[in-house]
């Protein structure tokens, strides 16, 4: 059991490092949104499901319906991450800002 | 009065006591399953108390998350069910693929950025609003802009991600909401 949550709780944090390297890595204002908005939104998806394994180590009602709980949080960061990252596109797309192409060196 | 509420009105005084009861029942579950969940109490008060509250939700608010359900409503939402697993499968392959890129030592050469237009024959708002959604939720593209006609404006990291675009997401988003014909 213990494996599992460990190797959840690692995969989560690959993701989030990838997700906070790719931030900084990535050439213009659109294409950094696409680690910003979706590493982390798996990454939340397995660290979460580790902590819920791990909360049910003893199983019991109230351990079960926190682990329940943890999951809602993963389900209101999916609908909410898609909406976050279009305004913040559209954003952008109000403002007129080109986005980043080959030919344009920097 | 507006239109919406004259299309309540009508809704009510045309007397379909189906989907009224329908869209009731759904909100009554919805509202005490969450209730049960946050709350963790099994006294019998507060059990009688939560029932009580959730009723009085979904007899006040029923309009208002189910507000029109069709007669295969029932159908649009198991299918929705069966889709989701796909999805999140598909979240996973892709973001693989950017963790890749972003990792990757040359990773300026192997991004390609540009934008794309779709054409889709998506018609109903729901079906438009899910599609959106799949796009930006799989890694390596952004939906940019969508109309009531069914075209995507999507931002696309890579020419990879791109491609797979339109195809098997579209004609599962179409086919839940029975638009495939």
């Amino acid at each position: 059991m213990n494996f599992f949550v460990l190797l959840f709780l690692i995969i989560g944090l690959v993701f989030f490092t990838g997700g906070a390297v790719g931030i900084i890595r990535m050439p213009d204002f659109y294409s950094r949104l696409h680690p910003a908005g979706k590493l982390d939104t798996l990454g939340i998806l397995a660290m979460v499901l580790g902590f819920a394994l791990f909360n049910l180590k003893t199983f019991s009602i109230s351990e079960l319906l926190l682990s329940i709980k943890m999951l809602l949080i993963v389900f209101f960061v999916f609908l909410s991450s898609p909406t976050a990252t279009h305004s913040i596109v559209d954003a952008g797309i109000r403002a007129g800002l080109r986005h980043w192409t080959k030919e344009d060196k920097r | 009065m507006t239109i919406s509420e004259k299309k309540e009105f009508k809704n009510k005084s045309s007397g379909k006591p189906f989907k009224s009861i329908l869209s009731f029942s759904l909100t009554f579950i919805l509202m005490f399953g969450l209730w049960v969940i946050l709350s963790g109490n099994f006294e019998p008060l507060l059990i009688f108390l939560g029932l009580f509250s959730s009723f009085l939700c979904a007899f006040f608010f029923k309009d208002l998350l189910f507000s029109d359900p069709d007669s295969d409503f029932l159908l649009i939402m198991f299918r929705f069910f069966k889709y989701i697993p796909w999805l999140i499968f598909e979240i996973i392959k892709a973001n693989f693929h950017l963790l890749y890129l972003v990792f990757h030592p040359r990773m300026k050469d192997m991004i390609d950025p540009h934008v794309v237009v779709i054409k889709t024959g998506l018609k109903k708002e729901m079906s438009i609003v899910t599609m959106a959604n799949s796009i930006t939720l799989t890694p390596g593209t952004i939906t940019i802009n969508a109309d009531r006609e069914g075209v995507f404006k999507v931002h696309s990291i890579d020419k990879e991600s791109a491609e797979a675009l339109p195809g098997t997401m579209l004609k599962k988003t179409a086919r839940i909401f029975g638009e495939d014909k």
